[in-house]
């Protein structure tokens, strides 16, 4: 054994601080060498000429994309690998105009052929959108090998396929991949791959001391297989002209580098979120280094993060129509977050948060990378107001609560998806779906028959038959059936992430993250408000019962007013945290795999359509099959005294007991939300301190009238429209990508004006 | 009178346009006034549908917005008209002020008089309140009344007290086309505006149809049925003449 000199790099002149040049550590960099920006936005430069040609040429892409139905082109022969491709560009006689380069396969927008989730998905994607994949790689993937998708089938239980196609459970990451693994993409830039080689080289040596026992011998392998990758990087950075072993010697490389690990992770994996992660602060030390040195002016600066971002503008995977049911309107979660505070209380904002914020102006309105402000009443305010100013004329942003997010997570952690936090390069997620607690409070009334598929669905217990609903007797049997799901959801992402593991690892991704890394079980919740009124109405009003020939429910009447949650009514507000409470604990409470700390969300994505089709009428009056309101926002219509209440009933559900994520969209009325932009900056920055000062977790802001959605559901070709932004639950779509029901259902919410 | 109640018809906890910043609204019950214009008529019988509040509960129900008011923000009542419960918003006004919650007042002025019991109960009023939205929907006498069913003596009479009395005043015009947008009119009520010394900001309200609704819901026949929202232009010119600094 010998000391081992601790490294250096000409790359790194300039840097201060020591502990990160001895162990990969990219916090300690960053907290040794940003500089945080307390100014306003006027040092911003526009979009160079070569951003506008490029953005141009990449808009009339999108615009054919579109005309398509939703899929320019589609691998049919190549199976995709980090190195199944040479290089491609947005446009072959423009790619000198690229400053950041790297495409997922070899043309623009056209979307991989990745088998190893489920061949047949992979297929069935192609089928989709008119493409015939290659028999013979469709006979390998089937004869020849297990895809994670025919692993997990293999070892369902009957009960928990029947809890699948009940709905009860939905959005599995059966037949698509996991994500919310956010690689530490920034280790590539500071330390090039060699010197990541090395360090997990020293990893495998030191991983057990000789005796195999099975978590040793999959951690081995697992290590074996992110040196392949990490060495595959290099190769597929090289088809680019880059070598990329060592570090990054400028901003330029910096983000070069830090895509090409983004790449490789959107290359190997179609996770149904890829987040870039937390980077601007990073990025930003080099900029300054180079900015001061005088080798880079700020027209240039903006160019290269302009062309980086269109980049992940434009990451694509081919999806199965279920999918699309699911999340729609083709969203990647390529999640980058802006803004924070550090552990020792400064700011992190940097002009680089700021020039990220800028391209949603130098490019228009965009839904990614999903633009994530890590908010603090306490940031600079000329932060908050550039934000919120780029919120008002753009819908793209949303805003998460540094303040509650910091104690757990520290102030290096990146959103993993649409709005989770995991430590950057240090944690990673075992996600999945959500557990519809609207239908099991169903279920407590009809003893486990599924009221829309007519079919007994897990044990069969005594329904409740009286005329009127009692509270004791549904809260004695809905906990049983609260108990029921947490059991059967957990024991099914244990086994589909036991697969994943298996089947469809996530080798770049784990190259760029500790090896002894910490994971969470991200489970989460469906139909929050629709319970919380129900049980008000049964507990403050009168519940009558309606009921079926066979005795199943078909509907409830409601005599009498009661509480609903969305008002800043604390006998409804309660109920929330208690649905809440009850369920993290009852799914704590169960093994989870590979030691993972169970967490949940409130949070739907715009499966809030899908799960409301699956749910019959409920005792709040909710008739069957509409859609739930989404994530924990409150129910439609049942919001009476204004935004602000509504926001107060959202700010009192503990983010401890959800550290997955509280999701919660607004849309406002410009009109409403004052007279000049000024007027409009300055409220909305109100509303948010006062939101996030009560601890709430996330708020998705949009700024716009409901006649602009009905025009824009008319008239989709309008040249208006076609990158016109909304925010959904946790993630940014363009509007016209939408379903017709999905439309109809954002057109649907309270939308929030004052006459 | 701290046990006295309050009729409430709504409350809005994000007004923006009712007065400075981000403030809690509580829309009171019942008004003497038959705007033709009116956008909420459902407040007009003092015995309508509204729930009672007392006013600590109301204020310790406001003071739960109290983080998203900033610098500027706090607490309007409107309605209906306020003043028909005059004491029942004092006693508001005097929580808030004990809290140094920002109060605005949004009236008509109707039932302004100088005559007991009213007047003590108004001066009371003032001393909580730290500004007064004034409407001056017509300075000619009869118009007024053809517009709102009232006289308009007694509201001119209560701008000039406020001016007296030094209590900051915003003045709202509703401008509906052809009725209440004749610049000679106009230009009368902005000379009587500059004859007041603490007026700080004069405000065209555009009339809208958004409340026709509420109306044919109540069942009270529309009398601006046909009548058009003023278009950008005439906002525009009667701004110019109202509005000038």
């Amino acid at each position: 054994m010998k000391l081992k000199d601790i490294p250096h790099y000409e790359q790194w002149n300039g840097f201060e601080g020591r502990i990160w040049k001895e162990e990969v550590n990219v916090r300690d960099f960053i907290q040794k060498n940003y500089k945080n920006y307390d100014g306003d936005e006027s040092f911003l430069a526009g979009p160079t000429a070569a951003t506008d040609k490029l953005w141009g040429a990449l808009q009339k892409l999108q615009k054919e994309e579109r005309a398509k139905g939703g899929v320019l082109d589609c691998e049919t022969e190549v199976v995709s690998t980090l190195t199944s491709y040479g290089p491609g560009y947005i446009d072959e006689s423009m790619k000198d105009l690229e400053k950041v380069v790297g495409l997922q396969t070899d043309k623009p927008l056209k979307r991989a052929f990745m088998p190893f989730g489920g061949i047949k998905m992979a297929v069935q994607a192609a089928e989709n959108y008119g493409y015939t994949v290659n028999p013979e790689l469709k006979r390998i993937f089937t004869e020849y090998t297990t895809t994670h998708n025919d692993a997990v089938f293999a070892a369902y239980t009957p009960e928990m396929r029947l809890a699948r196609k009940t709905h009860i459970v939905t959005g599995l990451p059966d037949t698509y991949g996991r994500g919310r693994i956010v690689g530490d993409y920034r280790r590539v830039a500071l330390y090039g791959i060699d010197y990541l080689i090395a360090a997990k080289q020293e990893d495998l040596l030191n991983c057990g001391c000789g005796n195999m026992y099975d978590d040793v011998i999959r951690q081995r392998q697992e290590i074996s297989m992110q040196i392949k990758a990490l060495n595959e990087m290099k190769q597929m950075a090289q088809a680019y002209g880059y070598d990329i072993s060592q570090p990054a010697k400028n901003a330029h490389e910096a983000c070069q580098w830090l895509y090409f690990g983004y790449l490789a992770a959107v290359k190997t994996q179609n996770g149904a979120a890829m987040s870039v992660g937390r980077i601007s602060t990073f990025l930003d030390i080099y900029f300054t280094r180079d900015l001061e040195n005088g080798v880079l002016t700020e027209e240039q600066a903006q160019e290269i993060i302009d062309h980086m971002v269109m980049k992940f503008r434009m990451v694509k995977f081919a999806r199965i129509p279920s999918y699309n049911e699911l999340f729609s309107g083709d969203p990647t979660w390529a999640t980058l977050e802006v803004g924070g505070t550090g552990l020792d209380g400064r700011s992190m904002v940097t002009k680089t948060d700021f020039r990220f914020l800028h391209t949603l102006e130098n490019m228009g309105p965009s839904p990614e990378p999903n633009l994530t402000v890590l908010y603090s009443p306490r940031l600079n305010e000329s932060f908050k107001r550039y934000a919120a100013k780029v919120s008002v004329a753009t819908s793209s942003i949303q805003y998460e609560n540094d303040d509650v997010m910091k104690p757990v997570w520290g102030d290096d952690y990146s959103i993993c998806c649409c709005v989770s936090a995991t430590q950057t390069g240090k944690e990673i997620q075992f996600f999945g779906a959500r557990a519809n607690l609207g239908k099991a409070l169903l279920y407590a009334f009809n003893g486990g028959f599924d009221e829309k598929h007519r079919i007994q669905c897990g044990p069969k217990t005594e329904p409740i038959t009286s005329e009127y609903a009692d509270f004791d007797e549904v809260m004695q049997k809905y906990d049983f059936w609260l108990d029921w799901i947490a059991d059967i959801y957990v024991n099914v992402l244990n086994l589909i992430h036991y697969m994943h593991d298996k089947y469809y690892y996530e080798a770049a991704e784990m190259a760029l993250i500790d090896t002894d890394v910490r994971r969470t079980f991200a489970t989460g919740i469906a139909g929050f408000s629709h319970v919380i009124d129900s049980l008000s109405a049964i507990k403050y009003a009168k519940v009558k019962i309606l009921r079926d020939a066979e005795g199943i429910t078909t509907g409830f009447e409601v005599e009498g007013d009661f509480p609903k949650y969305g008002n800043d009514d604390d006998r409804a507000d309660e109920i929330g945290v208690w649905l809440l409470k009850t369920f993290v604990e009852k799914v704590r409470r169960r093994h989870t795999y590979r030691n993972s700390t169970a967490t949940t969300s409130i949070l739907t994505i715009t499966s809030n359509v899908v799960y409301g089709e699956a749910t019959g009428a409920m005792p709040n009056g909710r008739p069957a099959w509409p859609p739930f309101s989404p994530g924990a926002s409150p129910s439609y219509g049942a919001e009476q005294n204004g935004l602000l209440a509504s926001l107060n009933s959202v700010a009192k559900i503990p983010y401890h007991w959800s550290l997955d994520g509280i999701s919660n969209t607004q849309t406002i009325n410009p009109d409403a939300l004052g007279h000049s932009e000024e007027e409009r900056v300055t409220n909305l920055v109100q509303v948010m301190d006062g939101y996030f000062s009560q601890g709430a977790h996330h708020l998705n802001v949009n700024v716009f009238g409901v006649e602009k959605l009905l025009d824009a559901q008319a008239h989709p070709e309008k040249e208006e429209y076609a990158n016109f932004t909304i925010r959904v639950s946790g993630y940014a779509v363009k509007f016209i990508d939408l379903t017709k029901k999905q439309q109809d259902d954002v057109i649907a919410r309270t939308c929030h004006k004052t006459l | 009178m701290p046990d006295i109640k309050g009729r409430i018809s709504k409350l809005e906890t994000f007004g923006l346009v009712d007065g400075p910043g981000v403030r809690f609204v509580a829309f009171t019950q019942g008004c003497r006034m038959r705007c033709k214009f009116c956008h909420n008529p459902e407040t007009w019988k003092p015995d309508g549908e509204a729930e009672e509040w007392s006013a600590q509960d109301l204020f310790n129900r406001a003071y739960r917005y109290r983080n998203y008011w900033g610098k500027n923000g706090g607490i309007t009542v409107s309605g209906g008209e306020p003043l028909v419960q005059v004491d029942f918003v004092a006693e508001l006004f005097r929580l808030a002020k004990e809290k140094g919650v920002h109060t605005t007042l949004d009236t008509a002025g109707n039932p302004f008089t100088t005559e007991e019991p009213f007047y003590s109960s108004f001066c009371k009023l003032m001393e909580y309140t730290d500004l007064v939205m004034l409407d001056l929907k017509h300075m000619d006498a009869e118009a007024h009344r053809a517009l709102t069913g009232r006289d308009n003596g007694n509201i001119l009479e209560m701008a000039r007290w406020l001016s007296d009395h030094g209590k900051p005043m915003w003045i709202r015009r509703v401008l509906v086309p052809g009725i209440s947008d004749d610049p000679a009119e106009l230009k009368r009520c902005r000379e009587f505006i500059d004859s007041l010394k603490t007026v700080e900001r004069v405000e065209i309200l555009p009339y809208h149809t958004l409340a026709t609704a509420k109306w044919e819901q109540l069942g009270i026949p529309y009398p601006l049925d046909g009548v058009p929202t003023p278009t950008a232009e005439q906002v525009k010119a009667a701004e110019d003449i109202l509005c000038r600094d």
